[in-house]
C-alpha cells in the first residue's frame, strides 16, 4: 500500500471556523476539499501538511444559487456541477470544462474550488520521492533548478486546471475569507506567473464562492487537448466566451489559454481585435495566430512543446465556430470523447 | 502511519452497520481492505489513475484510495462483497462472467460498482453512455468491447427481471 503521510485532521463546520484555525496553525496546515489531487501528492510527498482542515463538513460551501447571476459554493463536486441544466445552458463552457476534468469517478469526490486552486504540474515534480531526490529536486520543491527551463529564476510547472481558464472567459469572480477580512478577486488576477507559487490566494484564506455575473448575450465554449479521451490533465485547452449583438457583431469576447503556461492565459489583444468583428473566417484564422503568439508550451508534459503550439490555432478554430453556431458535434465527441454536450 | 490519532468512524458497508477505530491518515481503501477484511476492493495504482478501487459512497460510484475514510462517516459504502444477493449472482457478474468481460479481474470489482451506479441511473444506457461511464476503470486484458456488451446484457437482463416481476410483457 501507498500510504498517506501523518497528519493531524480537523473537519470544521463552518468557513469561519476554518479560516480561525488556517491562522492559528499557519502555512503547517493545508485545506482539503475533494483530496483528489491533494492525497496523491501527499502519497508522493509532493505536499507534506502537517494538518489537514476538511472542508467537507461545512454545508454553505455546497450551496448553489442561480437567483442573480450564479453563485457556486467551492465544495461542489464537479460531478453535481455537471448534473445542474441551467448551467449546461446558461455557461456551457464551464460545463464541458467540469465535464472533461479527469474521470466520472474523481468529478464525484473532486470539487470546483479544488480544481480552481489545484496545484501546477510539472513531468519533473509530479514523480516519486526517490525520483526527484535523484535529480537533486527542483525549483517547485526543495531545489533550486527549474529543470525544464534551467535558466529561469522562476518555477515553470503547468497550470492544469480545466475550469479556470473557463470561468476567466465567463468573468467569474472567487470571494476569499480570512479570519480577519474577506475579499471578492477576479478569477483572471487570482493567479500568478511562478509555478510553485502560482494562486495570489494568501496562505490564510479559504475560496469560499465562485460568482457569476448574469450573462446576457453570451455564449461560452471550452476545448481541451490531451492524449486519451479521459484521465488526462490538459496538455492545452482554449476557453473562449463571446457576447454578441442581434446581427452577430462582437460586442466583448474573452479567450483563455490553459495549459501553456504556469497560469491561464487571457489574451487581451484576441479581445481588442474581435469587438466590432463579425466572426467569419478571416477572423476566426487571425485570432488563432493572435492566441499561438500568447503560448509557451514547455517540454514538461505529455507531447512535444512544438506541436501544442501548433494546436493553438486549431483549437481556437474549433471553439469561434462553435461559439458561431457550425456544427461540430462529431469533431467536439471525437476530441472530448463526451457523450453529451 | 505512526502519529495520526485513532478516531471512531461509524460506516454502514453493504447494509451492515461498522464502528471501526480508525487512523486519521487512513484512506477508505485502506479500513475495507485491512480494518474490515473486506479485500474483494483492489488497490492498483493508488493514485487515482485505475479505478481498481472503486466503490459507491451514497450510491455514487468513488475512489475509496483518494477518499480518507473520516470522510465518509455515517455514508452509505457499497463494495463488490455486497453486490451479489446471498448465493444469487447480480445480473452484472453473470453477464460479465458470460460474455468475457474479465481475464484476470484485477479492475473487475472497480468496473462492477461502476456498471451497477450506472444502471441505477440509466436503466438502458447508449454505448457511448456506458463508454464515458466506465472511462475512469482501466482494464488490460479485455479490450473493453465485451465488458461493454455485458454491461448492455446485465441492462437488458435486469429490465426483463423487473417488468415479469411487475407482469408486464416486454
Amino acid at each position: 500500500m501507498m500510504r498517506l503521510p501523518p497528519f493531524r485532521y480537523i473537519a470544521p463546520t463552518s468557513v469561519s471556523e476554518a479560516a480561525k484555525i488556517l491562522k492559528e496553525e499557519g502555512p503547517c496546515a493545508m485545506l482539503v476539499a475533494g483530496g483528489t489531487d491533494l492525497l496523491a501528492n501527499m502519497k508522493r510527498g509532493q505536499q507534506t501538511p502537517e494538518i489537514l482542515i476538511s472542508l467537507s463538513n461545512i454545508k454553505s460551501l455546497h450551496d448553489v444559487s442561480n437567483s442573480s447571476g450564479l453563485t457556486l459554493g467551492a465544495g461542489l463536486t464537479l460531478g453535481s456541477l455537471l448534473e445542474n441544466d441551467s448551467i449546461r445552458d446558461s455557461h456551457t463552457g464551464l460545463w464541458q470544462a467540469a465535464g472533461v476534468v479527469a474521470t466520472p469517478l474523481l468529478r464525484n469526490t473532486a470539487t470546483i474550488g479544488g480544481n480552481i486552486c489545484l496545484d501546477t504540474r510539472c513531468s519533473y515534480y509530479n514523480q516519486n520521492e526517490d525520483w526527484r531526490k535523484a535529480i537533486n529536486n527542483c525549483l517547485k520543491k526543495d531545489g533550486d533548478t527549474c529543470w525544464v527551463a534551467t535558466t529561469s529564476k522562476t518555477c515553470r510547472a503547468v497550470s492544469s486546471t480545466d475550469t479556470a481558464p473557463a470561468l476567466i472567459s465567463l468573468g467569474a469572480r472567487v470571494r476569499l475569507v480570512s479570519a480577519d477580512a474577506e475579499r471578492i478577486v477576479e478569477m483572471k488576477d487570482l493567479y500568478q506567473d511562478d509555478g510553485a507559487n502560482y494562486l495570489q490566494r494568501h496562505s490564510n484564506e479559504v475560496l469560499t464562492e465562485v460568482i457569476l455575473e448574469p450573462l446576457v448575450g453570451w455564449r461560452s465554449t471550452y476545448w481541451k487537448l490531451r492524449r486519451r479521451g479521459s484521465f488526462d490533465f490538459p496538455i492545452l485547452s482554449v476557453a473562449a466566451a463571446v457576447q454578441t449583438d442581434g446581427g452577430g457583431t462582437i460586442e466583448d469576447a474573452r479567450i483563455v489559454l490553459g495549459a501553456v503556461s504556469s497560469l491561464p492565459l487571457l489574451s487581451t489583444e484576441a479581445t481588442e481585435f474581435l469587438v466590432g468583428k463579425k466572426l467569419d473566417d478571416d477572423v476566426i484564422e487571425e485570432t488563432g495566430h493572435i492566441m499561438a503568439k500568447l503560448a509557451k508550451p514547455r517540454g514538461n508534459t505529455d507531447l512535444t512543446p512544438i506541436w501544442r503550439k501548433k494546436m493553438v490555432p486549431s483549437f481556437v478554430n474549433h471553439a469561434l465556430r462553435e461559439l458561431r453556431g457550425d456544427d461540430v458535434r462529431e469533431l467536439r465527441k471525437r476530441i472530448a470523447h463526451q457523450a453529451r454536450g | 502511519m505512526s502519529g495520526s490519532k485513532k478516531v471512531q468512524l461509524h460506516l454502514n458497508v453493504n447494509n451492515e452497520d461498522m464502528h471501526v477505530l480508525v487512523e486519521s491518515s487512513k484512506t477508505l481503501l485502506e479500513v475495507l481492505r485491512e480494518d474490515l477484511t473486506l479485500t474483494g476492493t483492489k488497490h492498483g495504482c493508488e493514485l487515482g489513475e485505475c479505478g481498481a478501487c472503486t466503490v459507491l459512497k451514497d450510491g455514487k460510484p468513488v475512489l475509496s484510495c483518494l477518499l480518507l475514510a473520516l470522510e465518509c462517516e455515517d455514508a452509505q459504502i457499497e463494495t463488490i462483497e455486497g453486490l451479489a444477493d446471498k448465493d444469487q449472482l447480480h445480473p452484472l457478474q453473470l453477464a460479465f462472467a458470460q460474455h468475457g468481460g474479465l481475464q484476470c479481474g484485477y479492475c473487475t470489482p472497480g468496473m462492477l460498482m461502476t456498471a451497477k451506479a450506472l444502471l441505477e441511473n440509466e436503466a438502458r444506457p447508449t454505448r457511448a453512455q456506458i463508454r464515458e461511464a466506465l472511462s475512469g476503470n482501466l482494464c488490460r486484458c479485455t479490450g473493453y468491447q465485451q465488458v461493454i456488451e455485458s454491461v448492455e446484457e446485465a441492462a437488458i437482463t435486469i429490465e426483463e427481471t423487473e417488468n415479469s416481476a411487475a407482469g408486464v410483457k416486454s
